[in-house]
């Protein structure tokens, strides 16, 4: 089986978002970039399912040269190979656009996103792809179990769950519990530094959004604090101030 | 030009969340001076279909059909593309729920459309610039976004816009449109929906614990608090990594974010990234032992107390307030 699992470069979970020229560019001055959370799920996934000599699993990355040391950390996970796509990630069209023209030269069985990048939240890599490449997508699955010619998957849906097969070849976005995280070891990242990491360009393609500004949610007041032997003054507060039982 | 928008229902039933989706659609319709046309698909009965009317949809196209009962994420997104090229509409405005999610991105590469997911607020039109406000960041921030292409598609967050009731009922049309069979290659095996719990993507009122309850056999109480509340039960990441609660009640960065009208945190010491999933929650309430956690510093109300102390007497309290209310 030949799987692609699409990954991004993302602020760490643990940065302070803030935003500089007048709140039009996020400020990456000390930011650590890191693999995409949910994009290491998917990658994880694809390992276990090509494990053992079953296939082979190659990441691809839309992004600049910055974007290679995550893209090492991928091979050292266990991808077998990798490619990026020589540009600034536009948007998700932009994004999708640019995967959709490599996979129609090179085919693949199963292709994996995340369910969504940490940055832009969008969920929508998938999806594009999906259609772009005219193949079934399902976007937030928490398990995938793979058949000989066919994979089971359990999308989340408000309140539940639903479980589907779906013939190879299509696009699923992947959520926590499709797998475990997996952490490099030594081995695989010294063997990361010789795997293949093929750079190409771009394919021109009309965008149809920007990002013309960012704001910070509203700051709230003081915390009003409670002693802990009257719960039913919180109660009360809850309901006559802040009405919301 | 006119505005059409997705009503998904949840076995044959509209949630909040579609009203307000349909009562943001309206407003943009109000904007542009122009119609507003509701698409349904699956089985939902005639009057359950009127009464999107209620909120401010004219028409409303039903599209039902065997194959159609359940969502088809291709077979719906074909549809919802067909019945946007016959009203003549330049924005679609679909809910950010996990099936809208899906929706979205197949209906912008169709239509042509710039794709604003995760929106909080009506568009704003200015000088033929067309810019939503969406989440980012997950939480931490938010991006204003422009619109450039001629179509437009649109995702609200579901508690984002009010549910604004304008009157009327609308008229219900059939809709056949055409599908490929290469729509329906994805096969749904089973629907698996708890009727007996609150749905956390959806709860107005969220009672969500960490670490501080030391495990998952002290879940008890929390669960007595959401049912008393009607509220929905969430967790933090650690609590959900040791397998004390399911993944689906992780809250934050790399979890679930809610926008909930009360947010309660039992035990959560409020790193960022649970903080991340929980910022646009309206009322946020603390209880914590440590006085120097971070979430009071984002906290609306708060008790320094012990969970095993504090959360039963809370229970008692809100026992005390439902029998005199």
């Amino acid at each position: 089986m030949k799987i692609l699992v699409c990954v991004s470069n993302v602020p760490d979970t643990t940065t302070k978002i803030t935003f500089t020229d007048n709140n039009t560019q996020f400020n990456t001055n000390g930011v650590q970039f890191i693999l995409n959370p949910y994009d290491e799920i998917a990658l994880s996934r694809a390992i276990e399912l090509t494990d053992g000599g079953k296939g082979t699993v190659t990441v691809i990355n839309v992004g600049d040269v910055s974007t290679e040391a995550t893209i090492r950390k991928a091979l050292a996970i266990g991808a077998t190979d990798a490619v990026r796509i020589n540009a600034k990630p536009h948007d998700a069209w932009f994004v999708a656009y640019q995967i959709a023209q490599y996979v129609k030269e090179n085919p693949f069985d199963l292709i994996l996103t995340g369910r969504e990048s940490i940055d832009y939240n969008g969920s929508k890599v998938a999806g594009m792809l999906g259609e772009l490449l005219d193949l079934p997508s399902v976007s937030i699955i928490k398990k995938l179990d793979a058949g000989d010619s066919d994979a089971t998957v359990e999308r989340e849906i408000e309140g539940g769950k639903e479980i589907l097969t779906i013939p190879y070849p299509f696009v699923a976005g992947t959520a926590e519990g499709v797998a475990e995280p997996k952490i490099p070891n030594m081995r695989g990242i010294m063997s990361a530094r010789t795997k293949p990491l093929t750079v190409i360009e771009p394919v021109e393609v009309k965008t149809f959004s920007e990002i013309i500004s960012y704001e910070t949610p509203a700051p709230r007041g003081q915390v009003t604090l409670v002693p802990a032997d009257d719960t039913a003054k919180l109660v009360e507060l809850l309901h006559a101030e802040a009405r919301v039982i | 030009m006119s505005v059409l928008i997705y009503a998904e229902n949840a076995g044959g039933k509209f949630k909040k969340s579609i009203f307000e989706a349909v009562s943001y659609a309206r407003a943009i319709a109000d904007q542009n001076n122009t119609s507003l046309t509701a698409i349904s698909i699956g089985d939902v009965s005639a009057d359950e279909l009127a009464a999107l009317g209620k909120y401010g949809a004219q028409k409303v196209l039903n599209v039902s059909g065997d194959k159609l009962k359940n969502f088809v994420n291709q077979a719906y997104a074909s549809i919802i593309a067909e019945a946007a090229k016959k009203e003549n509409a330049d924005i679609v405005v679909l809910s950010n729920t996990f099936s809208g999610r899906g929706l979205a991105p197949r209906l912008g590469v169709k239509l042509e459309a710039g794709v604003a997911d995760g929106a909080v607020a009506l568009p704003e039109q200015n000088g033929g610039k067309f810019t939503v406000k969406k989440t980012a960041f997950s939480g931490k921030a938010f991006a204003v976004v422009e619109l450039t292409s001629a179509n437009k598609v649109i995702a609200l967050v579901p508690n984002s816009y009010k549910v604004v009731e304008t009157g009327g009922a609308a008229q219900v049309e059939d809709f056949a449109a055409d599908t490929k069979a290469s729509d329906f290659k994805a096969l749904i095996k089973e629907i698996v929906r708890s009727t007996d719990k609150v749905s956390l993507p959806d709860a107005e009122i969220v009672v969500s614990a960490g670490r501080g309850l030391k495990g998952p056999e002290n879940w008890g109480m929390v669960e007595e608090l959401a049912q008393l509340l009607g509220a929905a039960t969430a967790c933090s990441k650690p609590v959900s990594d040791a397998g004390w609660r399911p993944h689906s009640e992780h809250v934050g960065q790399t979890g679930i974010a809610v926008s909930p009208n009360l947010y309660i945190a039992i035990g959560i010491s409020g790193a960022i990234q649970h903080l991340a999933g929980i910022s646009s929650s309206k009322v946020i309430v603390v209880i914590n032992k440590d006085p120097e956690a971070p979430f009071f510093k984002v906290a609306d109300y708060g008790i320094v107390g012990d969970a095993f102390e504090v959360v039963p007497k809370l229970i008692a309290a809100v026992k005390e307030y439902k029998a005199s209310a």
